[in-house]
């Protein structure tokens, strides 16, 4: 008797050791990377001069490292993929959620993760080879691989992700508030929208980040249907007009480039720049849903 | 979420285990086992030294030869850190290139293997048919916007070349944007489209009549338009093809190059003469290079 307890409790340490060694390897990982990342990019503010490196043109193979452009390229596209992604996304959950039968919804839920199954080259593909040329002759625009292009397809490959998550978020609020609020005598429309929507706030905003997240990072999508031109977007029109992203460049250049080069630490700088603003947007929701939970606490105290 | 990270983290070094570089064969291998040559480099290229690999199975079963693309300039940096035994370029090596394989203890050897011309393309609609050298220039510079400006229609011009990395670009820039003049520092114009493979050029050209691109002579599908190309604005142009370029006259082409580090082994000394051979030649002519034999080289 006293042997199997000991045998069970030298079995649970080590599973609990594993997983202790697991979760910390995931940060420990996450702060190498980081470190990497800096060790690499730092020699390129000592190669390449501060007014070079924020310049508006970007061409490496002649020393034009200019990162503004890809900065705001990858900023304009990840932007248009939230704004069309995320009303879109909360629609659809909480069609999902709250207003489909149980039959629709069990048939909606696979579909819609089954599109985030779809590999982003056969997106991008589809993109060059469909959506592109529908935009250039719907808008009547010089060519159809544009910023447009790249946060549309975005938006489709966001969508599954805000989808998914949002609508567990909606399925966490008890059934009871729902009851309260009916029994209140509000109506299906106000149940959702001032009961359902504010209690599953935090996992909403966790379903919205993520999807940005996947957006930003997002690679051969993007750099298949927005043109790559490093062209500085700075008017609403250049939405309509090629971008070159940050990831689009990392991917196109860094297989080329000779180690050690002003070119190769310039890379690093720029991977470095998407490291942050990913960081920066993730913390933001940390924030926020922190902050919210302890509100919450508040209230029901 | 928090519990999805380490079965990510064990799937990332699973896969990442099973990347180790692929050593360089070709060597000291004992007589009567397959002999695998390791051929990498220019994309251009890419389906000529496929075309090649097949053939030379059947020439020669002792030898197999992998073929990979990716660039001229991944080629013959797989060269220089010693993991292919043979590199595809559609360009020279650059110096500092060459500078690097000596500090790694490699002595590129350079063999002309074919001949390429680079074919302006546009829509098949677009009704003009040639431009001079200082029309592409300032065509992909962007002093020139409208297709107006080069004698068709009031269209704006959607400028397409391949990404940085392909040597087709850095052929292009030199010889046709900077029409070969060694001090002159014009750039491409930041409206450039640049596409990451040749297929992304052939796509949008096939259906956007704004566009004009260039590649290899290879890679042009008969859907597609060529352009006449000259140098004198009173003419003549030349359309690109083996004749012409065979000939010397159309302005836009170049060799085609393979590299060996140190002198070639056995194995890869017999293929590169197969190469050279009227065989391997015929099989340039059909994938819309030029070949070597007859221009007497």
């Amino acid at each position: 008797m006293k042997r199997i307890a000991t045998l069970t409790s030298w079995h649970e340490v080590v599973i609990e050791r594993a997983i202790q060694t697991a979760g910390l390897s995931a940060i420990a990982l996450v702060v190498l990377i980081f470190l990497f990342l800096i060790r690499e990019s730092v020699p390129a503010f000592q190669q390449v001069s501060l007014t070079t490196l924020f310049a508006t043109r970007w061409y490496p193979i002649e020393s034009y490292f200019g990162v503004l452009p890809l900065i705001l390229g990858s900023l304009m596209v990840t932007l248009g993929a939230a704004v069309v992604a995320l009303p879109l996304g909360l629609a659809t959950a909480i069609f999902i959620g709250e207003i489909a039968p149980r039959w629709g919804r069990e048939l909606l839920k696979p579909f819609v993760e089954v599109l985030a199954g779809i590999p982003s080259v056969v997106l991008g593909f589809f993109g060059m080879i469909v959506i592109a040329p529908l935009i250039r002759a719907t808008l009547n625009i010089p060519t159809g691989l544009t910023a447009l292009t790249g946060a549309l397809l975005l938006a489709w490959m966001a969508l599954p992700t805000i989808v998914s998550v949002a609508e567990d978020a909606l399925d966490a609020v008890p059934q009871t508030y729902r009851d309260a609020g009916l029994a209140l005598g509000l109506t299906r429309w106000q149940v959702i929208w001032k009961i359902v929507l504010p209690a599953a706030r935090t996992g909403i905003l966790t379903a919205l980040m993520l999807g940005v997240g996947r957006a930003i990072g997002e690679t051969m999508t993007v750099m298949m249907v927005t043109g790559n031109a490093a062209r500085m977007p700075l008017s609403l029109q250049s939405f309509f007009m090629p971008v070159r992203t940050m990831t689009a460049t990392i991917a196109a250049e860094m297989g080329e480039v000779a180690q050690g080069s002003a070119h190769y630490h310039v890379l690093f700088t720029v991977g470095l720049t998407l490291f942050l603003i990913t960081f920066i947007v993730n913390l933001t929701a940390a924030l926020v849903v922190f902050r919210q939970v302890k509100r919450a606490e508040r209230v029901l105290s | 979420m928090r519990d999805v990270v380490p079965v990510l983290l064990l799937v990332a070094s699973l896969s990442l285990s099973g990347c180790r570089p692929i050593p360089a064969t070709g060597e000291d291998q004992p007589a009567g086992q397959v002999i695998t040559i390791q051929n990498k480099g220019s994309d251009t290229m890419v389906n000529l030294a496929l075309a090649w690999a097949e053939r030379y199975e059947v020439v020669n079963p002792q030898v197999r030869v992998a073929v990979t693309g990716g660039g001229s300039g991944t080629g013959l940096a797989a060269l220089i850190n010693n993991t292919v035994d043979l590199a595809n370029a559609s360009r020279q090596i650059k110096t500092e290139e060459l500078e690097t394989a000596r500090q790694n203890g490699v002595e590129p050897q350079e063999f002309i293997v074919a001949r390429d011309a680079i074919a302006i393309v546009v829509h098949p609609s677009n009704p003009v048919d040639h431009l001079t050298l200082q029309q592409l220039s300032d065509i992909y510079s962007g002093k020139i916007t409208n297709w107006r400006e080069v004698g068709g229609e009031d269209r704006p011009i959607v400028l397409l070349s391949r990404e940085t990395n392909s040597g087709t670009h850095v052929y292009f820039l030199e010889e046709v944007v900077r029409l070969g003049e060694k001090d002159n520092k014009t750039l491409f114009s930041p409206d450039t489209l640049l596409m990451p493979s040749s297929e992304g050029i052939s796509t949008e050209v096939r259906q956007n009549p704004n566009a004009i691109g260039y590649d290899g002579l290879g890679y042009v599908t008969a859907d597609q338009k060529t352009i006449a190309v000259g140098v004198d604005p009173a003419g003549p142009f030349w359309q690109p093809s083996a004749e012409t370029v065979n000939a010397g006259v159309y302005p836009i082409a170049r060799d085609l190059y393979m590299y060996t580090a140190g002198e070639p082994s056995e194995a890869v000394r017999a293929y590169l003469d197969w190469i050279l051979s009227s065989e391997a030649q015929q099989i340039v002519q059909t994938l819309g290079f030029v070949p070597l034999v007859e221009t007497g080289k």
